[in-house]
């Protein structure tokens, strides 16, 4: 109990995962099956912008650095955010986002074809 | 600095920029699209031969983009393991853009344009991929080339729009998978540079979160490679794709997921977790042997020419990821030099694959019969590709697989040479069919579209040609191979294994 407190980010982000998995294997509509890749998607961002979080930090701004140089000595890491994982994750969106387009075209090439987009419905024809 | 020094970059960069310029010739002229995708794909080619031959005379070549140092930078490394491997893509799709210019006139004469785009932005992902020294950039060209595959795909006909789907589902499942991957190695390390993960990992080895690593990797590129169990949505994918993207992503995107599997083993983690302490070689080698079979009793049941080398496909991956698990030097080589030869003799069927097409309307093994007579030359490069695949010397296939059986013997993985064996007998059996349809059986035409006598005899010279030289390149890489090997490989191969 107390590692699943401690730890609850990962289990949110296994939760999500195993919802969005079960989404693209199990459910019949393609649609359906696009959503569940995006939440899919979700959970490993969810997982990287968890892991940049540090209690009582802030963001990784630095506020008081006035004028170029001479002040870095000051600056104490535990009090910032991880903003490499935030950066990475940017890329992962715009990926993300570009799947979900790509996918949804698809889906309407599908739809315009078969008039459907009941993958059962869809097989029958194919057969 | 010299242009020399900049070819590293510039073998991405100019099929990256071409790709715009071909999109925007589109809007003038459907006409200009063909000239800038060649150009593109030539200077590729190009600077990925002098970026080889720079990296035999002077050894590995770090590449800092915009100047930063790695690990803050990301950095582009060449050594002779990649070098190869840039240098069989960029020829690989050379010869499948010239193929392409008829085939695409005829099955996609509407979407020239947006064809060459997705072609040329996918050899930018797959070149990309190798040459980058950082397991994040890896993941966002893994999607680039992933993307523009699914759409290169979903252009086919009938039954490619349901199958590039599947390929979405599974594909995004995959770089998923590779993603998770690597956050859990940036979480235990804090870095993302391969050279600089190598250095720290040791230290890490005992630690739960870098086996899961390497598992979600592993997985990762087994479903970008479709490494059997993992292999559904590859047949359907590439039977249905128009046949000039087949021709560029049949041989190349499984080729690239197993370079990137070897990478990760040997330059990620190190040639003592991966064999020894993470303690995977055994049963992967058994995962390889399952796939080998599978994927050659599945092609013997197909009777659609192009859907029995999907599964080929299948098979031969196994062979490479059997051989990268042996643990043994011999069987790392072989591997390594089945990447090569893997690739041409992929693409010299494919193309033929491609003219069947052309000229038949139709990828049925009855289409081929009776094509000895009509396309002698054409059916002379089959043959050859055929011979390769089968193994038979000098073709550049029978080398491959001699490396890996005696990789398998040194390490002692009987069911592995077994498997090769086998498949190398199923192969003949199945290359002999076809052969023996080609050669014997008269012509049938069952094709609605073909019911006026058309007149079937060699394909126009654009498509005759690529398939002319893969067909030479793969006796020419077989003569080759000893030099090959001990000028290339040997360098990329890690000391003190078997």
């Amino acid at each position: 109990m107390e590692s699943i407190i401690s730890s609850y980010n990962y289990w949110i982000y296994i939760l999500l995962m195993m919802i969005g998995l079960y989404a693209m294997l199990a459910k019949n509509n393609l649609v359906k099956k696009v959503i569940g890749m995006s939440i899919f998607q979700t959970a490993i961002i969810v997982f990287y912008v968890s892991i940049s979080a540090k209690e009582h930090a802030s963001i990784p701004i630095i506020a008081h650095g006035s004028g170029h140089g001479a002040v870095e000595a000051a600056i104490d890491i535990t009090h910032y955010a991880n903003p490499l994982p935030h950066v990475l994750m940017l890329t992962a969106i715009v990926v993300s986002v570009g799947t979900l387009g790509v996918a949804l075209a698809i889906c309407l090439g599908i739809y315009r074809r078969y008039n459907s987009l009941e993958e059962d419905e869809i097989q029958e024809q194919l057969q | 600095m010299s242009i020399i020094e900049q070819a590293p970059a510039l073998l991405v960069i100019i099929p990256l920029l071409s790709a715009l310029l071909v999109n925007m010739a589109g809007l003038i002229n459907r006409q200009y699209c063909f000239p800038f995708a060649i150009l593109g794909i030539l200077g590729s080619f190009t600077a990925s031969v002098i970026t080889l031959i720079q990296v035999m005379e002077n050894g590995v070549i770090s590449y800092r983009l915009g100047g930063w140092p790695p690990p803050f930078g990301i950095e582009y490394v060449v050594d002779h393991f990649n070098g190869l491997v840039l240098v069989t893509i960029s020829f690989v799709s050379l010869m499948a853009v010239i193929f392409s210019k008829e085939s695409i006139k005829q099955e996609l004469p509407e979407k020239i344009p947006q064809f060459y785009t997705l072609f040329i932005l996918l050899v930018t992902g797959l070149l990309g991929m190798t040459i980058t020294g950082d397991a994040f950039n890896l993941y966002v060209l893994l999607e680039i080339s992933a993307l523009t595959g699914y759409a290169l795909i979903a252009m086919g006909d009938n039954r490619a729009l349901v199958a590039s789907f599947n390929y979405v589902i599974m594909g995004t499942i995959g770089a998923s998978f590779y993603l998770l991957g690597v956050g859990h190695l940036y979480i235990m390390t804090g870095s993302l540079n391969m050279a600089d993960l190598l250095t720290i990992l040791p230290g890490l080895y005992s630690v739960n979160a870098i086996f899961i690593a390497l598992l979600l990797i592993l997985v990762g590129t087994w479903i970008k490679m479709a490494f059997f169990p993992l292999h559904g949505w590859l047949p359907n994918a590439y039977t249905y794709a128009p046949s000039a993207a087949g021709c560029l992503v049949a041989p190349l995107v499984t080729k690239v997921s197993v370079y990137i599997m070897i990478r990760i083993m040997l330059s990620v983690f190190s040639p003592l977790y991966v064999y020894s302490i993470a303690g995977l070689s055994e049963t992967i080698v058994w995962m390889a042997v399952v796939a080998i079979l599978s994927g050659s009793i599945l092609a013997l049941a197909q009777t659609d020419f192009r859907k029995m080398l999907t599964y080929l496909i299948v098979a031969e991956v196994g062979y490479m990821v059997g051989g990268a698990w042996l643990a043994s030097s011999i069987g790392l080589t072989g591997a390594i030099l089945h990447i090569v030869n893997d690739a041409l003799m992929t693409l010299c069927l494919f193309l033929f694959a491609g003219i069947v097409i052309y000229k038949r309307g139709g990828h049925q093994l009855q289409d081929l019969a009776g094509l000895y007579k009509k396309m002698p030359v054409t059916m002379a490069a089959f043959t050859l590709g055929a011979l390769s695949m089968i193994g038979v010397p000098p073709t550049a296939g029978f080398f491959s697989k001699w490396y890996l059986i005696l990789g398998a013997i040194d390490a002692g993985h009987y069911h592995f040479m077994a498997a090769l064996l086998i498949s190398s007998l199923v192969n003949a059996i199945l290359f002999f069919k076809v052969i023996e349809i080609a050669y014997f059986e008269p012509m049938v035409d069952h094709h609605g579209s073909h019911s006026e006598a058309v007149i079937i005899d060699e394909a126009p010279l654009s498509m005759l040609v690529p398939l002319i030289i893969v067909a030479l390149s793969l006796i020419i890489v077989g003569l080759y191979s000893g030099d090959i090997v001990t000028n290339i490989i040997h360098h990329a191969v890690p000391t003190g294994l078997l």
